[in-house]
């Protein structure tokens, strides 16, 4: 994860407690990425509608009221794909399409975007977007740069999003394998990963790839955030500490 | 040429995709024996077919398919996860970084370069999509097509003996990895990169068929 203000942001994006917060949280988030404009939606938690984002409210009020969302390309290139899109693959030849981003652009949006497509186990979908005023070639370079750091930041989003709605602060530890659990209890007592995956008779990038799905479960940013979530949780006892029972 | 195509648009190109999906049964079923599912004019497809994948297929210049594989993101549905986890020490793997890659197939008398190609496009949409790694079921005993391509894949665990062993394996994507690949089958990284942008362009982005172009990514 590149850059120090970007983990100090992501680190407190643990610590808001409501989609309010979330709401603030997401205006630093921009600022650390060093874009225009930040997004996120998703039409189903718990069958309720989430936005958070740093558009103009005016722009997001008139979007809804003329139900934009039937007409969008951003919207509409997400359904049905997993693969990240960048605004310019999608289809803007539609009248209504076209208007649609007049009005945007009018409204202090980007000519560029980068939308996450976020698929929950029942089909649900969440869009994380990335939006930014920038000729192709910047535009290229930075999202070259960034692919991983958005599709990383969207899902934590997404998680940290569903924990708020669902009242749930707790990762659940059963969805963490003996061996995740294992791998991250050597982490945490410092060992490098060369030693970890000799211990546990793996090769080095199966323990990357074992890591880094304990990573993704725990909702954190990178590995270090991750043994500290489970230290913090009790998925994993410090080292040379009986577990409490 | 390589294409990318979703499961959704394989209708835009059926010549390539009835010829994917019956090289798919010859592979599968005629060659390897698997206990796979052919329909009535030949085409092998299974559960993951219909959740609307995204293939990497090499197309050849009369149109028809020279090999492809078929990729899913880890954080849905996996073959891995549901047939094979006791393949990964009990780990679900599951991260928006990793990718499964099944189905990996080459038409009857395909060459090497095809395989190459489609290794080399896979890690180039990786690179692009911001993946570190992909995962994928392999016969154990095709290892040596990978490390010939140059690219062999760590594996992660094995199953069964001889002919029939399977393994889970992990791929990491680089740069470096694809160039090395490219260099030893005589591709250009410049012709993968042009393949993806074709692909996950925009329409009317100079493919000149601006009007009746649908683009994979929209």
């Amino acid at each position: 994860m590149a850059g120090e203000r970007l983990e100090t942001v992501l680190d407190r994006l643990q610590t808001t407690k409501s989609i309010e917060e979330l709401r603030a949280w997401v205006h630093e988030l921009r600022d650390a990425l060093g874009v225009a404009h930040v997004f996120y939606h998703t039409a189903n938690l718990k069958g309720e509608q989430v936005g958070i984002f740093t558009y103009d409210i005016a722009w997001i009020r008139r979007y809804v009221v003329n139900n934009y969302s039937q007409y969008d390309p951003v919207v509409l290139g997400a359904a049905r794909r997993f693969t990240p899109m960048d605004w310019k693959s999608l289809d803007w030849s539609t009248p209504q399409a076209r208007r649609i981003m007049r009005e945007a652009r009018a409204a202090g949006v980007g000519n560029q975007g980068w939308s996450v497509p976020i698929w929950g186990p029942g089909g649900q979908l969440a869009l994380f977007v990335v939006n930014d005023e920038a000729d192709d070639d910047r535009w290229a370079a930075f999202t070259r740069a960034r692919a991983k750091d958005l599709l990383v930041i969207g899902h934590l989003v997404h998680q940290h999003a569903t924990r708020i709605v669902n009242q749930d602060t707790d990762v659940v530890a059963a969805e963490l394998s003996p061996r995740e659990k294992q791998a991250l209890m050597q982490l945490s007592q410092g060992q490098a990963r060369a030693e970890v995956a000799a211990t546990l008779q793996i090769s080095e990038n199966t323990l990357r790839a074992y890591i880094d799905s304990a990573r993704h479960k725990l909702g954190a940013m990178n590995v270090t955030h991750a043994v500290a979530i489970a230290l913090a949780r009790g998925i994993i006892v410090p080292h040379g500490e009986l577990p409490k029972y | 040429m390589i294409r990318f195509v979703y499961a959704d648009e394989l209708e835009r190109f059926p010549l390539l995709a009835d010829t994917m999906f019956r090289d798919r049964a010859e592979q599968f079923r005629t060659r390897l024996g698997w206990g796979v599912t052919v329909d009535g004019k030949g085409r092998e497809r299974d559960q993951y077919d219909v959740l609307n994948p995204l293939y990497v297929i090499w197309e050849q210049a009369d149109g028809t398919h020279g090999g492809s594989l078929r990729l899913m993101p880890t954080t849905g549905r996996t073959m891995a996860g549901e047939h094979f986890l006791h393949l990964t020490h009990g780990v679900r793997i599951c991260s928006p970084l990793v990718w499964e890659c099944t189905r990996f197939c080459l038409s009857p008398g395909a060459s090497s370069r095809i395989a190459a190609a489609l290794l080399a496009a896979g890690i180039e949409l990786g690179l692009r999509f911001g993946l570190e790694q992909a995962i994928g079921v392999i016969y154990t005993r095709t290892l040596g097509i990978y490390r010939r391509i140059g690219h062999a894949p760590d594996v992660i665990g094995t199953d069964g003996g001889g002919r029939d062993s399977i393994s889970i394996c992990v791929w990491n994507l680089s740069e470096e990895a694809r160039d090395r690949i490219c260099a030893r089958s005589g591709l250009s990284s410049a012709s993968i990169e042009r393949w993806f942008d074709d692909s996950f362009r925009g329409p009317g982005r100079g493919s000149g068929n601006a009007a009746g172009s649908l683009v994979i990514a929209a």
